[in-house]
């Protein structure tokens, strides 16, 4: 549905971005991640043909970015990072020019405010200046802009940004809703927003690709050793030599917080809980909890976009957790 | 066409959602009206002395001694008025990031810039209409002559054109407002001075006065108010409006690339 062919944008020397291919298939959300000025909204903007490329192209909707750019924006929806608000205009008003530019006519543009006014949660204030809104209607309204023509791609560029948590939730479930029927990108640097909505994931840093993948692969691509944590009851204390022993073990460590909690490091391929539980339990201790972790997208991102080659699993940082 | 159209009329939802052209409009009728008065006065002061005289020379009616010094004078008013009509036109999408979404939607550069045009005009043309009220009003006292007062708005109106389509092209090239205004100003006036220079020696245009001289605004406004239509009047009009617009063309295009 989107396909992106080594983009590059130059601004005299400077390059902002370089070499970005990425595909998203029909249907999908794809999370574009990266820190601050790494690029993602200067590709974001050369795809919705707001600037053009340096070099390279897109192939949005069936179409050429830049051979064809009226029919791409004609099937594309596109939330910029700066709401492209009129203060002075209602909602309603906006949002029927909005339809008018994007070429719907009669009918069409009365459904289209309909729905858009509905999914997106405005029909309450329809008839206010947006000058009058809050920043969460405001953004709604930049939503409802995006989706009034019912494009069959959407660009949504920090979508949830200024927004309180319960009304990132609404966006972010209106997000979810809008799966199978629309391909999305979503633009952000907030992770747990991409790990909430989002199937595929690009990183980017400094201009460049650092990944392009499902989360899940992202993560145990990252991992050079499996992990598990377990917890013993209170008052015992773990003769860690024996486990150690076992076959496959790396290292086993007390967790800080809770020294009662062991983190243990096997071999990649290796499956080594059964064993460790088998252990504890003939050496007499509680076995309270077992449980795998795996890296986090938080980690994945923080490796591919730092400076410094950073170890794959640091041992101090927060891992999410997951139940066996 | 209906791109063109859905801009025109946002733009209007503007204009008149705001007071900027309630307060343009007072302000210009008060002036014009003002200087068109002092112009009525003196016709009928000269009025008074030629029955005195009993003589009849053509050049004194009403279209000669009042409304030509006035439509000058008022265009004037109109070259200070426009470019504050103007200079929110490109200035406030660029501000206000609004500039993003037209150039992301299936609108070409070419129908932004005759919807924003064509918007700012029609409000020109709305203020020009307003001063009707002169004629009519005096229409009841005096036979006003038509022909002469058609070619004059006819005029006053291509030079709007120019106006606008200058200071929308000022307004491309900032998204600061009273910049916009101040550039088109710069330009306007610039237009208008530009053929005062004739002070050529014991009489002699030089070539390079007479490109001046034709570039100028007064000469072939001043043509057109007398009541004299002519082709190479209507051409200068024309095709400096078309440039105002082409320029702004090329900038919003511009804009795009410097990104």
């Amino acid at each position: 549905m989107i396909e992106v062919k080594q983009l590059e944008k130059r601004y005299g020397d400077h390059v902002a971005i370089r070499d970005i291919s990425f595909f998203v298939d029909k249907g999908e959300i794809l999370a574009f991640l990266g820190p601050n000025g790494a690029g993602k909204t200067t590709t974001m903007r050369i795809l919705a043909g707001a600037i053009p490329a340096t070099r390279g192209t897109a192939i949005v909707a069936g179409f050429d970015i830049f051979d064809q750019p009226l029919e791409v924006k004609r099937r594309m929806g596109y939330l910029p990072e700066h709401l492209p608000l009129y203060p002075d205009l209602t909602v309603t008003e906006y949002l029927n020019f909005v339809g008018k530019i994007k070429g719907l006519s009669g009918a069409d543009i009365k459904t289209g405010l309909g729905s858009a006014l509905e999914k997106c949660g405005l029909a309450d204030v329809s008839k206010r200046l947006i000058a009058n809104l809050s920043r969460g209607y405001r953004q709604r309204v930049g939503l409802a802009q995006a989706l009034i023509h019912n494009p069959e791609v959407l660009i949504l560029d920090e979508p949830t940004v200024g927004l309180d948590p319960k009304q990132i939730i609404e966006i972010r479930t209106l997000i979810q809703n809008l799966r199978g029927e629309h391909t999305i990108i979503l633009c952000t640097h907030i992770l747990p927003e991409a790990t909430a909505v989002c199937q595929k994931v690009v990183i980017i840093n400094k201009g460049q690709i650092m990944a392009v993948d499902s989360q899940e692969r992202l993560s145990s691509q990252m991992r050079s050793s499996e992990r598990f944590s377990f917890s013993i009851g209170q008052n015992e204390t773990l003769i860690p030599e024996k486990i150690l022993a076992l076959d496959g073990v790396l290292q086993i460590t007390p967790d800080r917080e809770h020294p009662t909690t062991f983190i243990v490091d096997t071999k990649l391929g290796s499956d080594a809980r059964s064993a460790v539980a088998k252990i504890i339990v003939e050496n007499g201790y509680s076995l309270l909890e077992l449980k795998s972790l795996t890296v986090s997208l938080e980690e994945v991102f923080l490796h591919l976009t730092t400076e410094e080659a950073a170890p794959a699993i640091p041992n101090d940082a927060p891992l999410d957790e997951e139940t066996a | 066409m209906k791109n063109i159209a859905a801009i025109v009329g946002k733009e209007m939802r503007l204009y008149f959602n705001a007071p900027i052209v309630y307060v343009l409009t007072a302000v210009f009728l008060m002036i014009t009206d003002f200087l068109a008065y002092s112009q009525i006065v003196f016709y009928s002061n000269m009025a008074t002395q030629m029955m005195r005289f009993q003589q009849d020379i053509p050049e004194m009616n009403v279209h000669q001694i009042v409304f030509r010094p006035t439509f000058m004078n008022m265009s004037i008013i109109l070259l200070l008025m426009v470019p504050l009509l103007t200079m929110r036109l490109i200035s406030e999408e660029k501000k206000g990031r609004t500039l993003e979404l037209l150039l992301t939607s299936p609108v070409s550069i070419i129908e932004i810039v005759l919807g924003k045009f064509l918007s700012a005009f029609s409000v020109y043309l709305i203020l020009l209409a307003m001063t009707l009220h002169l004629p009519l009003m005096l229409s009841v006292f005096t036979t006003v002559p038509i022909k002469p007062l058609i070619s004059a708005y006819l005029g006053l109106a291509m030079m709007g054109g120019i106006f606008v389509a200058f200071g929308l092209f000022a307004s491309t090239l900032s998204e600061n407002q009273i910049v916009s205004a101040v550039t088109s100003f710069g330009i306007l006036i610039g237009l208008w001075l530009m053929g005062g220079s004739n002070a050529g020696d014991g009489g002699v245009e030089a070539p390079i006065t007479a490109v001046f001289n034709f570039m100028s605004l007064v000469s072939h406004l001043d043509n057109m108010v007398k009541g004299l239509i002519a082709t190479s009047d209507i051409g200068y009009f024309l095709s400096l409006t078309a440039l105002g617009l082409f320029l702004s063309h090329r900038v919003i295009e511009s804009t795009r690339w410097r990104g």
